[in-house]
């Protein structure tokens, strides 16, 4: 089946390439930190009991794939390097969702990508990025990082901090156009500007709020009172939006999420959203077929 | 049997990085080639199960790799690599060929 193909039930994933520094603060290569993952073994943990109704697929906090490396403790929600859940592949175009944890003076190597629009989202703490188009940058919680891999770049990812775990999100979208001009960009927002609202981190347009993307995808982030209720609209007509609870509980068109929970939701035009406690939220709209 | 894979792509360090993973698996042997003329020549010689396009072909290229895969062995798998690396390289074959035995 090629990708083209509408993976509707698309499904959940994992995680992860990538380095650690076992020796203080180096970063080993690419081959070391390919072997001290596999030397780990059986650490991923697959569920399959995602919950696919009519036009909603649930994904349950705990049944998302773990991979545990020590310094690095990550959550897939969809299929990610040895994790491999064949009906948690993707929700649209939204291929890769980890939820990660990086120990204090580690991180990812320098390593490849290409052909993805990865998105890294700080939760705590800090992590330093660089690239082979020489950025260097530094992102902590509020900012949002974008890459567009395209034709092929090399990045690492770091935790500098010696006292202070970093989390952070990593999520990869596939693009609407292959091989295209490799880029980075990252901005910050304010926190406070995403209380009882959903504030746009992300978007198709440069002119937009947020960071922007080779995609029609949308996110937004919102961080809600108890009792606090909105609606969200798609904004492009067929895609479908990934709900992604940070903290507390969430009602959103009638179903219950609590922390750490996904909801992939498609075909409606309107979701409604209830805070049944102080929560935070993670929305990313993204179409449904893969170009 | 081993899968026998041929990856091709334009960027040399993130072929090198999918063949060296390709050929970690000891379920598959990777083949790897930058060129579409090098691409063409590695499949008449040797008996591939799945080609995995990488980064950098140009959609000329692509199309007339395709056409030349195909009519060469109908039932060759072509996945179109994405991401570069160790993330989604497994799930891309292991999906592929649980595809194919449906």
């Amino acid at each position: 089946m090629e990708r083209k193909d509408f993976l509707k039930k698309g499904l959940l994933g994992t995680g992860m390439l990538v380095t650690a520094s076992a020796l203080g603060n180096v970063v080993k290569s690419d081959k070391e930190k390919e072997k001290n993952i596999e030397q780990l073994g059986f650490n991923h943990i697959p569920h399959t009991n995602s919950k696919i109704m009519a036009n909603t697929v649930l994904h349950k906090a705990d049944t998302r794939g773990h991979a545990n490396h020590g310094w690095l403790d990550s959550h897939h929600t969809f299929s990610f390097a040895n994790y491999y859940n064949p009906e948690r592949m993707s929700f649209g175009v939204l291929r890769v969702l980890n939820d990660d944890r990086v120990d204090p003076g580690m991180g990812f190597g320098k390593h490849p990508h290409d052909n993805m629009e990865i998105i890294s989202i700080a939760l705590e703490g800090d992590l330093e990025h660089k690239d082979s188009m020489g950025n260097t940058a530094v992102i902590k919680k509020g900012d949002v990082q974008v890459m567009s891999a395209g034709t092929g770049i090399y990045h690492s990812e770091y935790n500098r901090n010696e006292d202070q775990l970093t989390k952070f999100l990593q999520i990869w979208v596939f693009p609407n156009k292959k091989n295209v001009t490799p880029r980075y960009d990252q901005i910050s927002l304010d926190v406070k500007d995403r209380h009882n609202t959903l504030q746009q981190v992300l978007s198709p347009d440069a002119n937009d709020e947020g960071v922007w993307i080779h995609q029609d995808a949308w996110f937004h982030m919102g961080d809600f009172d108890k009792d606090f209720e909105t609606d969200y609209k798609i904004k492009k007509q067929g895609n479908g939006v990934y709900a992604f609870i940070l903290s507390g509980d969430v009602e959103i068109n009638g179903t219950l999420l609590n922390t750490r929970d996904g909801l992939g939701i498609w075909d409606v035009d309107t979701l409604h959203i209830k805070a049944n406690s102080k929560a935070e939220l993670l929305l990313m709209e993204v179409p449904m077929k893969i170009n | 049997m081993k899968t026998k894979i041929l990856v091709i792509g334009r960027h040399p360090q993130i072929v090198s990085v999918l063949f060296r993973l390709i050929n970690q698996n000891p379920d598959w042997v990777g083949t790897s080639a930058a060129t579409d003329e090098e691409a063409m020549a590695l499949f008449e010689q040797e008996a591939y199960d799945l080609v995995l396009l990488s980064s950098g072909i140009e959609e000329a290229s692509e199309n007339k790799l395709r056409t030349f895969f195909l009519k060469q062995n109908p039932t060759i798998i072509i996945v179109q690599h994405y991401g570069g690396g160790s993330g989604l390289l497994t799930g891309e074959i292991l999906q592929a060929m649980e595809n194919r035995k449906v």
